[in-house]
């Protein structure tokens, strides 16, 4: 059994004096011997074009999430978060290596992995002329609950996130864009899975729904079972909600430790502020702001 | 919950959700309504410009039957397709729920809409040209729509996974097989019409059964017993096709997540 955080959920954060308090107080994880996710040695890798030419995604990643943690993915666009979710999500196949969700093997125990996980992804992934209770029945359903429960515990759900009851019959076309990212999210809890997959879940929305979604996966933690994989752009994010954070470039995982950690590193080994922004730069060789503006010229083209 | 209890239930929300998909998307459902219709009033006309009361019957219950056929294997072979536009495929492909329980979900949907949809058009097209069906043995065509559907459902999976192999042009590819399946069928006017080769290709279409077993009932009244000729290649198909085309699904449901093909969208 290991404890992983730097400071217990109950009881008064402890900060030597002339500290700055970290942002919040950490949790004790307990690794009750396997973790929630076990990834180890992964690679994949797509060929691409009419030559067929090999592009690899995931170079050789390992990680092991103890269960409860927050653990966080930042990469620039293209660096292989989504395909290292998608791999866990059953969505991909392994080219080599090993992935284990509570000990069950991806590859051989497929169906047990599947029941234990969901995934919120950046798109909110609908029928859209159906409407939140239509999907969330069919999403109940293929989960194997009963819909009457299901839709009890969606309406509670969406209501915590800041969508009444009235809003469950319409088709979720007229929806925005934020409620249908709440709505998704109100659909991978529904199925109260205890390894959940947040790929950029408040990438595209607007302040008040990203603050939403934050303080409802804040206090998912705090009083849930569940651990939780995130990916995202926004650094801020990343230091309010994860307990540790991987970055990835070119499908590596380049740096990992708690955000206090990993800015404490690039303070004293590189002499650089210590903010996750200096972290993302320092151990990827370039910020967030290039690579959204390289997207947008791209985009352009 | 025991195995088949949470698969039955996943089968059914494959029922529900597409239930529901027809309930929001009705106004679409009126427009299919009138093409199906108007297509089998085009083409039946033909044996009533030609004053021949048999062939009239012939093309109507070509059109309406082969309508029926084609929406069973359009509905499943458009599963995947259908999906994939809506942007929910990787959400259902990462669900606990076994290949075979939604395409036997989806498939059971497909065969209560095409029976409903049937229906109604023969209805209309009886009341269009005042047909006698007095002799009809309905029996006998409802128990062939019903085992010639395992085959159009069997095929109908097979070709489902065209989506997932060819991104762009899979769907299309899906109509080449029920083009070739009209051409070879007899479901406008008769095999013997059709070269010697073709011929031998019509009697492993599962059509071929279904339209000369659901006209034998409809135009002389015959029962099922009669037609074991018709009927035990149609339930043999059935029996083989269903299984390969879920074997076949699962295939290129590897391929799809060993390539990165389950991932795009549009």
């Amino acid at each position: 059994m290991t404890t992983v955080m730097d400071q217990p959920k109950t009881g008064l954060p402890v900060t030597p004096p002339g500290e700055t308090a970290p942002s919040r107080t950490r949790r004790v994880v307990v690794d009750d011997g396997h973790p929630a996710l076990l990834v180890e040695h992964v690679s994949k890798r797509f060929m691409v074009g009419r030559k067929r030419k090999p592009v690899v995604a995931i170079n050789d990643v390992t990680m092991r999430i103890p269960r409860g943690e927050i653990y966080g993915v930042l990469g620039a666009n293209g660096s292989g978060k989504s395909t290292l979710i998608r791999l866990v999500s059953t969505l991909l196949t392994l080219d080599s290596g090993r992935v284990e969700v509570f000990g069950h093997d991806i590859a051989r125990e497929e169906m047990a992995v599947k029941r234990l996980i969901n995934r919120v992804s950046v798109d909110a992934a609908f029928f859209k002329k159906l409407s939140p209770h239509e999907n969330l029945t069919y999403a109940a359903r293929l989960y194997g609950m009963d819909a009457r429960q299901a839709k009890r515990e969606a309406i509670r759900i969406l209501a915590r996130l800041g969508i009444g009851d009235k809003r469950l019959g319409r088709p979720l076309e007229q929806m925005s864009r934020g409620m249908q990212q709440k709505v998704a999210i109100a659909r991978a809890l529904l199925t109260a899975p205890t390894l959940l997959l947040m790929d950029e879940p408040t990438t595209g929305l607007d302040p008040r729904s990203k603050l939403d979604v934050q303080t409802f996966i804040e206090e998912l933690r705090d009083t849930h079972d569940a651990t939780i994989v995130l990916t995202t752009h926004d650094l801020d994010e990343a230091d309010r909600l994860c307990d540790r954070i991987a970055i990835i470039n070119d499908g590596r995982i380049v740096a990992e430790g708690t955000p206090e950690a990993l800015k404490a590193r690039v303070a004293e080994e590189y002499g650089q502020s210590p903010t996750l922004e200096s972290v993302f730069m320092t151990f990827t060789g370039r910020s967030l702001d290039d690579d959204l503006n390289e997207d947008k010229e791209n985009e352009d083209e | 919950m025991t195995l088949m209890a949470r698969e039955l239930r996943a089968s059914y929300a494959f029922v529900e959700r597409n239930f529901n998909l027809s309930k929001r998307y009705w106004g679409w459902e009126i427009a299919w309504l009138v093409y199906s219709v108007a297509g089998a009033l085009a083409v039946s006309l033909i044996g009533k410009d030609q004053h021949n009361e048999k062939l009239l019957v012939v093309l109507v219950i070509g059109t309406i039957f082969w309508n029926y056929l084609s929406l069973v294997f359009e509905f499943i072979a458009e599963t995947v397709q259908w999906e994939r536009w809506e942007g929910t495929l990787e959400y259902t492909m990462m669900a606990p729920v076994r290949r075979y329980s939604q395409l036997l979900g989806s498939a059971f949907y497909a065969i209560a809409y095409g029976l409903v949809h049937t229906t109604f058009i023969l209805a209309i097209l009886w009341l269009f040209f005042q047909l006698d069906l007095s002799r009809a043995n309905f029996g006998t065509a409802i128990v062939f729509m019903l085992l010639g559907s395992f085959s159009f459902v069997g095929l109908g999976m097979a070709t489902a996974v065209l989506p997932l192999m060819y991104v762009e042009r899979g769907a299309q590819m899906a109509f080449v097989l029920q083009s070739v399946l009209l051409l070879i069928s007899g479901v406008y006017y008769s095999i013997d019409v059709l070269p010697g080769w073709m011929q031998v290709l019509s009697h492993i279409s599962p059509a071929t059964y279904v339209l000369d077993g659901v006209r034998k009932g409809l135009i002389d009244g015959s029962g099922v017993g009669p037609l074991v000729g018709d009927v035990w290649p149609l339930a043999l198909m059935g029996v083989v096709l269903i299984p390969t085309g879920i074997w076949i699904f699962g295939i290129a449901e590897r391929y799809a997540k060993r390539t990165g093909k389950l991932k795009r969208v549009g």
